[in-house]
């Protein structure tokens, strides 16, 4: 089965896609890197190579996990399945 | 001899070398027409154009004769010419790598102009360059061999796959008492705990987060924004990074999951500590680094990239791997190792750091890296602060 995104720790909050061409409304697999964990996801956006994927709904001034550690905060409303990126998420340094 | 080995050239001072270049090396801005003049009369040796050393002090200066100094010192230098504008500094650049035991000569402009500092020149470069080539390859062993790594152009499949990569071959190497460095300061901001934690002693760990703090001072008193366009880079935005402190755990994954780093080095400072892992105090951008470490006694270097960054050094080979299978693709002639398969589940963690192994041993022994067959000699020099 095609892996279309992975997670690289369970506590994570966001994937990243790991294929060229993946289109709203597909259905996506998902594989858990920590734990070999494998999970599905419905894409609410196209989400290109290498950009996330929210793994759950996020308020504004929620922290984002990946790698299992604080990697910034929302900006806006984010729904499992979005793509997240500078648009919706900023650092908290700096 | 251990599980690795490779052929490489031992110099007088014990140290080993993959490469045996003959260096034209300027002291200053003012000496790169000389240096080059050189370079083009006597075939093999290379000059290393730079744009600094006049009216620099303190700390700066010092950084200075250490990264040219460090740089004729390195091992992958069989002999190295010095010019300078004047005999002084000159003299300074040529003990400092006399140090070495290797060949070193020193020439000035003052007092001769270029067309004479060019001519003597030229004839020592002459008898360095037929000397070096007599050089032969001998079999060394992995705890003689010196390996930085650094990224650029990082996305997320930097963090993914290629830095993690690195990390299982330093996880791999540091038993077998490899010597091994990274660095990067601000690209570490918000793994800077993670990293600390990774110290080999309180007082490592202690050091490092002084060095941290001071770079982040640096940053806190000349920014105008927060620093969304040159950390991450446009580059890293387009790969799909975001912030980073994302960017400085795919950064970390670097030094792997076992290593424990047991120095903090100053900008260019060798290794004065056995074999092991160090931390460098660096810019992040890519020739600056590593340029220092080259100049630290560096000799193969490790890159991983995402976008495709096409940074090369012109005395330490740098091979570099990506995971990103679009890079992999369409910039084919800069990529050493793909290492895509990991994103596709068809390579494991652990082959590919056997592979990176295999490709470094490799050009250990001489196989040209993609930025040498390109022609990549990026010798980027770190300025502090403004000349006096």
């Amino acid at each position: 089965m095609e892996t279309h995104f992975i997670v690289h720790d369970k506590a994570d909050s966001v994937g990243v896609m790991v294929v060229e061409n993946a289109q709203a409304g597909q259905d996506l697999t998902g594989w858990i890197m920590e734990t070999d964990e494998t999970i599905t996801l419905k894409a609410l956006d196209a989400v290109p190579l290498g950009h996330k994927i929210a793994l759950c709904d996020f308020k504004p001034g929620d922290t984002v996990l990946k790698y299992g550690h604080d990697v910034g905060r929302t900006v806006a409303v984010i729904a499992k399945g979005d793509h997240v990126h500078v648009h919706n998420m900023k650092t908290k340094r700096w | 001899m251990g599980p690795y080995q490779f052929f490489g050239y031992r110099r007088e001072n014990g140290r080993v070398g993959i490469r045996n270049h003959v260096v034209i090396l300027p002291l200053d801005d003012l000496s790169n027409a000389a240096a080059e003049a050189v370079a083009n009369n006597i075939k093999g040796t290379l000059a290393l154009p730079h744009a600094y050393g006049r009216l620099q002090f303190g700390e700066d200066l010092e950084l200075h004769f250490r990264t040219l100094i460090g740089t004729g010192a390195n091992p992958n230098v069989a002999a190295c010419v010095v010019i300078g504008i004047e005999p002084s500094w000159t003299g300074r650049i040529v003990d400092g790598i006399a140090k070495t035991g290797k060949p070193v000569a020193g020439f000035a402009i003052e007092g001769n102009g270029d067309i004479s500092t060019i001519a003597n020149a030229s004839r020592k470069a002459f008898e360095f360059v037929q000397w070096a080539s007599e050089k032969q390859r001998e079999p060394c062993s992995i705890d003689e061999l010196f390996v930085s790594t650094k990224c650029g152009e990082s996305d997320t499949t930097s963090g993914l796959a290629s830095c993690p990569t690195v990390g299982n071959l330093i996880d791999k190497l540091d038993p077998l008492r490899a010597t091994t460095c990274f660095g990067e300061t601000s690209e570490l901001t918000g793994a800077e705990a993670v990293c600390a934690s990774r110290a080999a002693t309180k007082d490592v760990s202690d050091r490092f987060l002084e060095v941290f703090r001071a770079y982040q001072a640096v940053i806190e008193r000349h920014k105008t924004s927060d620093l969304s366009e040159s950390q991450p880079t446009k580059g890293n935005i387009s790969g799909g990074l975001t912030t980073i402190e994302e960017k400085a755990f795919g950064n970390l994954q670097k030094i792997g999951k076992n290593a424990k780093f047991i120095d903090v080095l100053k900008p260019a400072e060798a290794p004065a500590k056995g074999p092991g892992l160090y931390y460098m105090d660096t810019s992040s951008a890519a020739a600056e680094c590593v340029t220092l470490q080259a100049a630290a006694g560096f000799v193969v270097h490790l890159f991983p990239t995402g976008q495709g960054n096409v940074i090369g050094n012109p005395i330490e080979p740098v091979i570099k791997l990506t995971a990103n299978p679009k890079t992999a693709r369409t910039m084919g002639e800069h990529i050493d190792l793909d290492v895509s398969g990991i994103l596709r589940r068809e390579l494991t963690m652990d082959q590919a750091g056997d592979q990176l192994i295999d490709i470094m041993l490799r050009t250990c022994n001489g196989r040209l890296t993609c930025a040498e067959a390109l022609g990549h000699r990026e010798f980027v020099m770190t300025k502090l602060y403004q000349s006096a």
